[in-house]
């Protein structure tokens, strides 16, 4: 059984499962840029006592699950949502939901997901994909971050489905309810908040290490970790530090290329002409972003080492914080007409 | 980013599948484009699978040592920590804590080390004397 589904290759799984799952139901206007901007996605977070892979997390992106969850209520559409602790059961909501018509989206851990190459499978839980049908024992499966469409063992599924450690999915499994009519002044308003709500989450942190506080906090440290860390850990974590910005998903930059195509999505809506301008801070910022990764990459090449060039390390951040300081500032200075 | 810089450099992911990436165009209007991997990110990728390689070497050492039970060989070989491990086998962090010590491990039994097994793939003969098979 195969339900009549479109696949869409995507920068980033969660917007992209947003906008297919979204489009399914006759929702056509979520774009990519859309989704992360009317879920406001763009976030930092350091956590330094929190470890993935032995390296310290640092995040780019909110909780799994919580852009999905934002762009529908903006939009006024009903989420299923569920979690199982059982596998069986599990299964059997799942082919429910198939059986129903339902495409659905599945939080996995990357581990064991075969068509991913080797050397992409770390323990990592956040991933996203669709489920969109199945034949005999095989599920078809729509991953947004492949340019085409794969499939996956009843067992295999099972397996990313209840991947375990950090962030473990326990199967849990999500669709919009069909039926919503999502008017273009409910994406316009949606656009509004998300930006608001953006501006609020990365400006007013109260803890050091959540946003544009954190980036700076981050910078900081990092002018620190050639002595503190020793220079062959040090590198190991500014290889996470690039991994976690630049990986699969992020679309370059630590998102921030795809939030600065937000903007000037926006402007569609809102006329405002700060949008546009905003945007291109976005845009430098990505690219400060890249330069910073550049610098990265000779510490843990080793071609770099010196402390002269952890510091340059650490005040591209400080200039990245200050930048995206301003331009938040600015989006939540807005006079929305 | 530009479109045209849109980096071009053939990862391992690269050869299965193109990455999107939001660049813009000769007008400054963002639009998608296809990337095959960029350097930074591939050496970033080895950075951290040579530190991989260097745990599972120490990790063979220290079992050789007997410093540690042959589990800690193959959770550093899965990438596991113990909060996965734990995960994995449904035993307690606590208990799997003690698992790594040698002579707890030598006290496990067949049922035990099954568990062990079967998360790690392997027959429980291997498990004990850390016999790899590279498929």
């Amino acid at each position: 059984m195969k339900l009549n589904f479109e696949h869409l290759q995507s920068a980033h799984c969660e917007n992209g499962v947003t906008r297919s799952l979204l489009k399914n139901i006759g929702v056509n206007g979520i774009t990519e840029p859309l989704a992360l901007g009317i879920g406001y996605g763009l976030f930092f977070v350091y956590l330094p006592f929190l470890k993935i892979n032995n390296g310290p997390v640092i995040a780019f992106r909110p909780m799994p699950g919580l852009i999905f969850n934002r762009v529908c209520k903006a939009l006024d559409i009903p989420v299923i949502r569920k979690k199982f602790s059982s596998k069986e059961k599990a299964e059997a909501f799942l082919n429910q939901c198939l059986d129903e018509g339902h495409p659905v989206g599945c939080q996995v851990g990357v581990y064991y997901l075969p068509y991913f190459p080797r050397e992409y499978r770390f323990h990592f839980n956040a991933h996203n994909l669709i489920v969109y049908g199945r034949e005999g024992d095989n599920y078809l499966v729509s991953d947004p971050v492949m340019e085409y469409t794969t499939s996956l063992s009843s067992y295999e599924l099972e397996r990313v489905r209840f991947a375990k450690g950090t962030l473990a999915p326990n199967g849990q499994i999500y669709y919009p309810k069909p039926g919503s009519i999502v008017t273009p002044d409910q994406i316009k308003q949606g656009i509004k908040h998300g930006i608001q709500k953006n501006a609020n989450i990365m400006l007013q942190s109260v803890v050091p290490i959540v946003g544009i506080k954190g980036i700076r906090y981050t910078g900081n440290r990092i002018k620190s970790w050639r002595d503190k860390l020793g220079l062959k850990k040090a590198g190991l974590y500014l290889a996470q530090l690039v991994r976690m910005q630049e990986e699969i998903g992020t679309g370059g930059g630590g998102f921030r290329y795809i939030y600065a195509a937000f903007l000037q999505e926006a402007y569609e809506y809102h006329p405002v002409d700060e949008l546009m301008e905003i945007s291109k801070l976005f845009t430098e910022s990505g690219d400060l972003w890249r330069t910073s990764a550049v610098q990265a990459a000779g510490i843990y090449k080793n071609r770099l080492g010196s402390q002269e060039d952890f510091n340059t390390m650490g005040d591209y951040l400080l200039e990245i914080a200050e930048l995206e300081r301003k331009a938040f500032t600015a989006l939540k200075n807005i006079k929305w007409q | 980013m530009k479109k045209e810089d849109v980096p071009q450099d053939l990862s391992s992911l690269g050869k299965l599948t193109n990455e999107v990436c939001y660049a813009t165009d000769s007008s400054g209007k963002y639009v998608t484009a296809l990337s095959r991997g960029w350097d930074v990110k591939i050496s970033a990728l080895d950075t951290a699978w040579d530190e991989v390689t260097i745990r599972i070497e120490a990790a063979r050492q220290k079992v050789l040592n007997n410093e540690a039970s042959p589990l800690l060989f193959f959770m550093e070989k899965g990438l596991m920590d113990v909060q996965i491990l734990a995960g994995y086998t449904g035993y307690w962090q606590w208990q799997v804590k003690r698992h790594l010590k040698p002579n707890v491990f030598k006290k496990l039994t067949a049922k035990q080390l099954k568990r062990y097994a079967d998360v790690f793939n392997v027959t429980i003969d291997d498990l004990k004397t850390m016999n790899v098979h590279e498929a």
